[in-house]
């Protein structure tokens, strides 16, 4: 119906909103462009006084390497400063918090959806308040008891506090997700003797995994996009790839070596580019469920 | 479900949320009560053969004593919210007596920490959130207007100033803008003045922060309002057409109606969201011109002595302020749920 009202479009209206998406498309893919581009450039190119096409060309990083395209920024920041150490623990962080996260989401979850009684409203409305605090304005209270109890710095520490955080948000996804799923289904496995766990694992986890995907990906980028947690409650070994960056400037503006904090930059977005790649279409999902529910 | 079965189901994560979320905010709380003992100072004075010298010393067992026997620290109040460091009454009562007209006493207020962060953040959150939901709806029409194979890629590209961290997306545009970068080059050519510099003025590093803020999270906007457009009442919009509605007035009087629940979604949760800025300040290092609460916050624990209590005052006071914005999203649901029963 959309193709209709399209061929009805005066030209230039057409015109005009194709040159506003190229400007956009623009806007918002230029920059990682260029920075993908300038990575592979010494800092002279990249941050360029003569000229700016020399971030191009690469005209300084061909006199001082003899080819145009350098990977000592990627050797800089991965072996000299120890980035791969970061890369290992975002692994690690993601990983654990995204299985722990859903395993513990989608048991409160299907609870929250099953149950008619009034407190499971309360509990949703107080996961929604949890949800809107932002994650900094908790870390002053982690500090002292974990200094005390000796948990300061470790990553399971971490991990279990992301899980914690992100439990708000993966209950509301979860439950939304599973209030689709018509109730008859796990009633009529209770009426042929199972209990409501065999209920739920027989029945419901095969019929859950759309909803169970996209909120695994969301609670992937809290935790692969958290700052303010890790960067406090990591030892500089144990840190993940973000407070790691942030780490990275204020010793590279010193030792002139942004270049590894591009190249850094550059090694920490290519995986969501390829994520993006692979799961567009459930992270729009993700994205508008909320929304065109409520 | 049985309240039994509901217990063991929602176990795990009421636990995780109790001993990880409410429980720090007990701590929070009592933290910013408290203040951490001062160290106990004992005077001695020693005589030597070139007279007497007062020499004032740490009482190390005394000091220590004190903190074992009251780990939280000495009781304040609410001292800490008004010191100076944060809601600052004596300094604000002093600057409204003190000074002549309206605007000095502003720029007094400014030169506390707390208003000045208080003022970046508002500004940045009230100019940001309608400038990011007009530019979104403007791209969910063009989008929406293109043809079927392209949509799928401008979603692709649109999705990754949103997906990256705030962090990496505002280092990577503070590059660009950097007086050396491309952008920074194209602005001076621009302004024809080859000195200029974003970082150097406020007014200008506050622009370069929104513009970052409105790249970020116009691609949900987008998202958002692009879903809502496909389920457009095609009916009503023939019916538009037939009356011989302009293309503006087809916009305005069908689309946005059926829009304006997902706008007030978006705005709720973008007001949140923009509300705890501080990774940006950190990106663009534009600690100088620009703080937040957030940002107060991160200052006060990366110190070298950790001023926990300051910290989880300004926590306090930020989730104050999350809760004014969250009140609207909360009157909704409570709304919709009366509804359903």
């Amino acid at each position: 119906m959309s193709t209709i009202s399209a061929r009805r479009r005066p030209v230039g209206l057409r015109i005009a909103a194709n040159a506003f998406v190229i400007i956009w498309l623009i806007l918002a893919a230029f920059p990682f462009l260029w920075t993908l581009w300038g990575s592979f450039k010494i800092e002279l190119d990249f941050f360029s006084i003569a000229n700016w096409t020399n971030a191009l060309t690469g005209e300084n990083t061909q006199r001082v390497y003899g080819t145009s395209l350098t990977t000592t920024g990627y050797k800089g920041a991965w072996i000299d400063q120890e980035f791969w150490r970061a890369v290992i623990n975002t692994s690690i962080v993601c990983v654990s918090v995204v299985c722990l996260s859903l395993t513990m989401g989608t048991l409160g979850g299907y609870a929250l959806s099953r149950s008619s009684y009034r407190y499971t409203f309360w509990l949703l409305i107080l996961a929604l308040m949890f949800r809107a605090m932002p994650p900094i304005t908790l870390v002053s209270g982690y500090l002292l008891p974990f200094f005390h109890w000796n948990l300061w710095g470790y990553l399971p520490t971490t991990i279990i506090v992301l899980v914690a955080i992100n439990q708000p948000f993966t209950l509301w996804m979860l439950h939304s997700f599973f209030q689709k799923i018509p109730k008859d289904l796990d009633e009529s496995a209770k009426v042929d003797g199972c209990t409501q766990f065999q209920a739920f694992r027989h029945v419901i986890i095969p019929v859950m995994w759309p909803g169970v995907i996209t909120t695994g990906l969301f609670s992937f980028l809290l935790a692969y996009n958290d700052f303010a947690v890790g960067t406090m409650l990591l030892t500089e070994e144990n840190r993940t790839m973000v407070p790691a960056i942030a780490a990275f400037l204020g010793t590279t503006q010193t030792e002139g070596n942004v270049m590894f904090a591009v190249a850094a930059v550059v090694s920490a977005t290519a995986p969501l580019f390829v994520l993006v790649m692979f799961f567009q279409r459930q992270i729009v999902s993700g994205l508008t469920a909320g929304a065109v529910k409520g | 479900m049985k309240h039994k079965t509901f217990f063991w189901f929602f176990l795990p994560t009421g636990l995780a949320m109790l001993m990880f979320i409410a429980f720090p905010i007990v701590s929070v709380v009592t933290q910013s009560l408290f203040t951490p003992h001062e160290a106990v100072l004992i005077t001695v004075e020693n005589c030597g053969p070139f007279g007497c010298k007062k020499e004032t010393t740490i009482d190390q067992d005394a000091t220590a004593n004190l903190r074992a026997q009251s780990p939280l620290g000495k009781f304040v109040g609410t001292a800490i919210f008004t010191d100076r460091g944060h809601l600052a009454f004596s300094e604000v009562g002093d600057a409204w007596q003190n000074s002549d007209s309206i605007g000095t006493f502003f720029s007094a207020i400014y030169n506390l920490p707390f208003y000045r962060a208080m003022a970046f953040t508002l500004t940045f959150t009230f100019i940001s959130v309608p400038l990011l939901i007009v530019l979104g709806f403007v791209i969910a029409l063009s989008v929406n207007s293109l043809h079927r194979h392209l949509k799928g890629l401008v979603i692709f590209f649109s999705l990754l100033p949103m997906i990256v961290a705030p962090l990496v997306g505002s280092l990577v545009l503070y590059w660009m803008v950097d007086s050396r970068g491309i952008l920074g080059s194209l602005l001076q050519y621009l302004a024809n003045n080859p000195d200029l510099s974003m970082k150097a003025s406020t007014g200008l590093t506050w622009i370069m922060l929104i513009v970052y803020g409105v790249w970020h999270s116009a691609p949900f906007a987008f998202i958002v309002f692009y879903a809502g457009l496909q389920t457009l009442p095609q009916d009503q919009m023939e019916a538009a057409q037939i009356d011989g509605a302009s293309r503006w007035e087809q916009v305005r009087y069908v689309v946005l109606p059926h829009i304006m629940p997902l706008v007030t979604f978006v705005a709720l949760i973008q007001l949140m969201d923009k509300f705890r800025v501080f990774e940006e300040i950190i990106g663009f290092n534009a600690e100088a011109h620009a703080t937040s609460l957030s940002w107060m916050i991160l200052n006060d624990l990366g110190g070298e002595t950790q001023l926990l209590s300051s910290a989880a005052a300004t926590s306090l006071m930020t989730l104050v302020g999350v809760a004014i914005l969250l009140s609207p999203v909360l009157v909704r649901t409570w709304r919709d749920f009366k509804e359903k029963t």
